[in-house]
């Protein structure tokens, strides 16, 4: 089982003995690209803070490479909700995708080779011709790269993206999920999201959160896990192209 | 403006209006940039009580109130991390702890307090040799720590949650960044007081913004602005008999609302120039 990249087994949290996940049990191998959906409040957010050791399960278990998250989680590259930044901080983009760097330099300065992973990384995302501007001088869709240039330069197994959609325009989505295609050679993709629509057609695998976790290790999802997850009957649309994520219904 | 330098007063004045604008120069900007404000108007204000406890035992006040703004920066870190206490909350109480801490010790002291005004409001006209030198190693320490951590506090500044991630000691770094806030409050008392020292903490930081995208120049920017702002308010005070501290507020104050207004104007022309 070496492929093991993330496993949780039995993970309970409780936000002052309300539980926030439920027996929640999940492993995400090296090549997988996950998604997981869910209502707001339904504890995606959580998972990915269990997953990344911050926040520590009340009863389960987390592993990450095999080992203890808060030791393991340097492997994990986190693309956080990029809404929850200031986006008027004074730094540039060169700078942000250097600060991935900044685990594995620490208490030294920047080598060469820090500055060329950082590149690198610019590179992958397209994003170097804008490694001078400030963070703020970007539109949505090119801030969510250079935050996933960020992950990448830290040199991730895993890539976990809370709600990476939100704040990019249509036409910019499907740049971002075919950049999230190439990646996928790489690393395992965990995306977490509240817009079923937005990650279906990408992604491998989908899990529905709703406090429990409803995952069949496939893309398929069954209205019955639909229904479970938002509490309320789900209109399905099944999106035929390019794969069928929906059965029958 | 020459001949107000033979005053010994005087040079001692510049000299503590300078070593105190690279302390709130540096400092300021990352107060500013993280937003710490509040946190650092807590730490200032606790504070005063070292200022007491310097009275009650007949040493130094400045050398005492180092101790007691470590304290309270650390506490202030710590407690909301702690407890369930939300962190402004724990600011609000650690705040006034700390001045009825200080109100108390110079109640106790037998004698009347003649100087407290200035350490509360500053009065830069008043520092002793012995209180330069102590702000003079202090500013080394912060330069020091600043030019070792400067990755780091980048890193956790911007986004804390990522460092941490990344495997940043961003939390230590964090209490670290707080206690030189605590030690630049020190420096500043003598210059503005620790009623004041918000503002040279804040404002030379914001109006250097305006100037720059980039945390390092920000930081000599800021240092330029904060020696302008105390050295204009420091002259001005001394022409007009007005006090010191309360005029490098207000000398800051104007200028950073002049340089917004200046800014809106410019952006947003009337209609009528279009």
């Amino acid at each position: 089982m070496n492929d093991e990249v993330i496993n949780l087994r039995n993970v309970w949290v409780h936000y002052d003995s309300m539980p926030v996940l439920e027996d929640v049990s999940i492993t995400v191998y090296q090549h997988d690209f996950l998604g997981i959906i869910g209502p707001n409040g339904g504890g995606k957010s959580t998972l990915l803070r269990v997953m990344l050791g911050l926040v520590k399960p009340s009863r389960g278990e987390v592993r990450v490479l095999g080992g203890d998250p808060e030791h393991n989680r340097r492997y994990i590259g986190y693309v956080p909700q990029y809404s929850l930044f200031d986006i008027n901080f004074p730094i540039n983009v060169r700078d942000v995708v250097l600060t991935g760097r900044a685990g594995h330099a620490l208490f030294r300065r920047y080598t060469d080779q820090d500055k060329e992973l950082a590149y690198n990384a610019l590179k992958m995302v397209d994003m170097l011709p804008f490694e001078n501007r400030q963070i703020g001088e970007l539109s949505g869709g090119q801030r969510q790269r250079v935050f996933i240039a960020r992950a990448l330069a830290a040199g991730p197994k895993v890539l976990l993206l809370d709600e990476p959609a939100a704040g990019i325009d249509a036409r910019m989505q499907t740049e971002f999920y075919e950049l999230l295609e190439k990646l996928k050679e790489k690393m395992a993709i965990v995306i977490v999201s509240h817009d079923i629509t937005a990650i279906s057609i990408y992604v491998d695998t989908i899990a529905c959160l709703n406090r429990k976790l409803f995952y069949h290790g496939s893309k398929e999802i069954t209205p019955e896990d639909l229904m479970a997850t938002y509490q309320c009957p789900v209109e399905l649309i099944a999106h035929g192209v390019p794969h069928r994520v929906l059965r029958e219904h | 403006m020459i001949e107000i330098l033979q005053y010994g007063f005087m040079v001692n004045a510049l000299a503590a209006a300078s070593l105190a604008a690279i302390a709130c120069g540096i400092i300021g900007v990352y107060v500013v940039v993280k937003r710490i404000v509040f946190i650092s108007g807590g730490i200032s204000h606790a504070s005063f009580g070292g200022i007491g406890l310097g009275y009650f035992l007949g040493i130094d006040p400045v050398l005492c109130v180092i101790p007691f703004s470590i304290a309270s920066a650390l506490s202030i870190g710590e407690v909301s991390r702690r407890t369930k206490v939300s962190e402004d909350s724990a600011i609000g109480i650690i705040w006034t702890m700390g001045m009825a801490i200080g109100i108390m010790f110079i109640s106790l002291t037998p004698g009347y307090a003649p100087d407290l005004f200035s350490y509360l409001f500053g009065n830069i006209l008043t520092v002793p040799r012995s209180d330069l030198w102590i702000m003079l190693l202090l500013d080394i320490a912060i330069i020091a720590v600043v030019y070792l951590l400067y990755k780091e506090f980048l890193a956790i500044t911007f986004d804390e949650e990522f460092a941490t991630v990344i495997g940043i000691p961003a939390h230590k770094l964090y209490l670290v960044l707080l206690c030189l806030i605590a030690l630049t409050v020190v420096v500043l008392i003598r210059v503005v007081g620790v009623i004041l020292v918000i503002a040279l903490l804040t404002i030379p930081a914001a109006v250097s913004r305006r100037f720059t995208d980039d945390l390092r120049k920000m930081m000599v920017l800021s240092i330029f602005f904060a020696a302008l702002f105390s050295i204009t308010g420091l002259y001005m005070s001394y022409a007009l008999d007005l006090p010191s501290g309360s005029t490098i507020v207000l000398v800051s104050g104007i200028v950073f609302s002049l340089l917004e207004l200046f800014r809106h104007v410019r952006r947003n022309p009337p209609l009528s120039a279009i």
